[in-house]
């Protein structure tokens, strides 16, 4: 018997004259014969273990991904360097067998490890409280769009244009099932709109204004100048950003953020084609009992040592029930335990110093692509932290398909997405890539035919 | 034995009413602190909402979970007693000195629908009797 197949012919002989039945034919008679399919698809007929996974490696050997091949492709997952200590730590069985803990104070380091999680999530963001994670940077923004909206009452979310896009289609999903509306702020200079948005504030029914900085196009926006006009009209901010960036830029919180969500991928965590990464969110104390998912509390047990529980659970849904401002009562709990080791490795100087290295390296990048007369700048003026657009002379698709063929993985095409940016390529430069590297994308990109 | 004053009207919810110049006072009963025990917060409804008798507009929330505090009558919240929110413990010393919820009462008449102090003493004997 094979160890896919969980029942043989015999169990399936025994079963079918338990319950009384013939064969599986007569099992399934109930079926109109129309719905039933009558024969197996095409389908290879099977291989042993060795020969899938050499079948296997012969396909992933086909993917051309970014240990092989410099990338300067963002557009919200991105390459940045991973200690490997931190590997070598996640993988201890302690933690890769850990899931949120559903008996959590018997798992006294997980919660230890979600504990130092939120502190460092509240120290880089500046924010009083954060939760234990959530999902994804979409689906944390999302929470936060309708944790808003509860708080004011309110049912309107607006955002900037320049959001990162797969996370307007989850908050559009959101306000979808919430009954929210939702409103989008023009980004024509690269950052959001300052007219328009007093435009989209005057109604006075707005619940929040999501803001992205650094933005889906590596703008950095001035949150300041932003909280002054939402809290003027009764509204809250939600600032999504980047754990990584905030070594570098002023935290949110300083700067008035209601809400400070975001994707932690960039910290401690592998591109790996997509994920999986986790989402952060963080709120001040007037926030604090509508914030979604679970939250990690330090206290003292009865002999007054040092202890770890979950703590306001009482928000959550398995009390809470349909009152509840979240479903969720999860938390990437691998992804978050990669983060507090990479943060810890970095310690606030070496974050700094990642962030200065990056901002360095784009400068010389965006400069010297400028040099080759084949691009301007989107925004010029702008401050922007490891990504920014260029509008390119030849079409994207040309020109990244000139890089590959060179072996390096180029930019995102925003033209699909964004029309108003003609051969629009938004390039992100990370700690990562090297003089060479970025000698050699001028050289290609730069190039002439 | 919960206490129960006898100047005041109670709800099958376990929450209480007192008319005060007009105004109806509104709280939850020491029963039901007792069954919730330590009171870590409590939510507010905002001043000028409307509500309807038996609606919800408040939550208790205890160490044992969050409990929904149901208007005894309609009317108009006119304040909220701010001392709970730095101090919920108060609700467990004294659930019937520390009151939620002041209350412009739509219609007074409302109130002789309500269990008086005989009636909800019986509610009392008889969940006692069935939780044994």
């Amino acid at each position: 018997m094979s160890r896919y197949t969980p029942a043989t012919a015999e169990d399936r002989r025994r079963m079918l004259e338990y319950i009384g039945v013939g064969s599986i034919d007569d099992l399934y008679s109930g079926i109109p014969a129309g719905v039933r399919q009558k024969d197996l698809p095409d389908i290879p007929k099977a291989l042993s273990e060795p020969e899938v996974i050499r079948d296997l490696r012969e396909l992933a050997g086909a993917n051309r991904n970014i240990d092989d091949l410099p990338c300067f492709l963002g557009a919200g997952i991105y390459d940045h360097f991973i200690p490997a200590a931190v590997d070598s730590i996640i993988s201890r069985g302690e933690f890769t067998t850990c899931y949120t803990p559903y008996q959590p104070e018997v798992s006294q380091g997980t919660l230890q490890a979600i504990f130092q999680y939120q502190t460092m999530v509240c120290e880089l963001t500046g924010m009083e409280v954060s939760n234990a994670s959530m999902y994804d940077g979409a689906s944390a923004t999302a929470e936060a769009a309708v944790l808003a909206a509860s708080a004011t009452k309110r049912k309107k979310i607006l955002w900037g244009r320049n959001v990162n896009p797969q996370t307007k289609e989850v908050l559009r999903t959101y306000c979808w099932s919430r009954g929210l509306e939702h409103g989008e702020v023009p980004a024509a200079g690269g950052t959001i709109d300052r007219e328009a948005l007093d435009g989209a504030l005057s109604a006075g029914d707005a619940a929040a204004l999501v803001v992205q900085s650094p933005s889906f196009f590596g703008t950095v926006e001035d949150i300041k100048a932003l909280a002054e006009k939402v809290h003027g009209a009764g509204a809250l901010l939600i600032v999504v950003t980047d754990l990584l960036a905030l070594g570098t830029l002023e935290a949110p919180g300083a700067l008035g953020a209601d809400i400070v969500a975001g994707d932690g991928q960039t910290v401690g965590n592998p591109a790996s084609f997509g994920g999986p990464a986790f989402g952060f969110i963080a709120v001040n104390k007037p926030l604090m009992r509508k914030m979604p998912g679970r939250i990690c509390g330090q206290t003292v047990d009865s002999r007054g040592r040092r202890a770890f529980v979950l703590t306001l659970q009482a928000r959550e849904q398995h009390i809470r029930r349909e009152k509840a401002t979240s479903n969720i009562c999860s938390n990437q709990n691998l992804c978050i335990v990669a983060a507090s080791v990479y943060l810890s490795l970095l310690g606030p100087q070496g974050l700094a110093e990642v962030g200065g290295q990056i901002m360095a390296k784009t400068e010389y990048a965006l400069g010297r692509l400028e040099k080759s007369g084949k691009f301007r700048r989107a925004f010029p003026g702008v401050p922007c932290f490891r990504e920014a657009v260029l509008l390119s002379e030849r079409p994207v698709k040309e020109l990244n398909r000139r890089l590959l063929d060179a072996g390096i993985i180029g930019g995102y095409s925003l033209e699909p997405l964004y029309p108003e940016l003609e051969n629009g390529w938004l390039l992100a430069v990370t700690e990562n890539r090297t003089k060479q590297e970025i000698d050699r994308l001028v050289a290609v990109a730069g190039g002439d035919a | 034995m919960a206490k129960i004053p006898q100047d005041l009207r109670y709800t099958k919810d376990h929450e209480w009413i007192r008319m005060e110049d007009g105004v109806g006072v509104v709280g939850i009963t020491d029963y039901a602190q007792h069954a919730m025990g330590d009171v870590v917060y409590v939510e507010f409804p905002e001043k000028g909402r409307k509500v309807r008798a038996g609606e919800d507009f408040a939550v208790v929330e205890s160490v044992k979970g969050a409990n929904d505090v149901f208007s005894p009558v309609s009317g108009t919240v006119l304040e909220v007693n701010d001392t709970l929110e730095e101090s919920p413990e108060l609700l467990n010393q004294d659930a019937y000195a520390n009151w939620l919820v002041r209350l412009e009462v739509a219609d007074p008449g409302e109130l002789d629908s309500l269990l008086d102090h005989a009636a909800y003493a019986a509610l009392l004997e008889e969940l006692e009797a069935e939780n044994g």
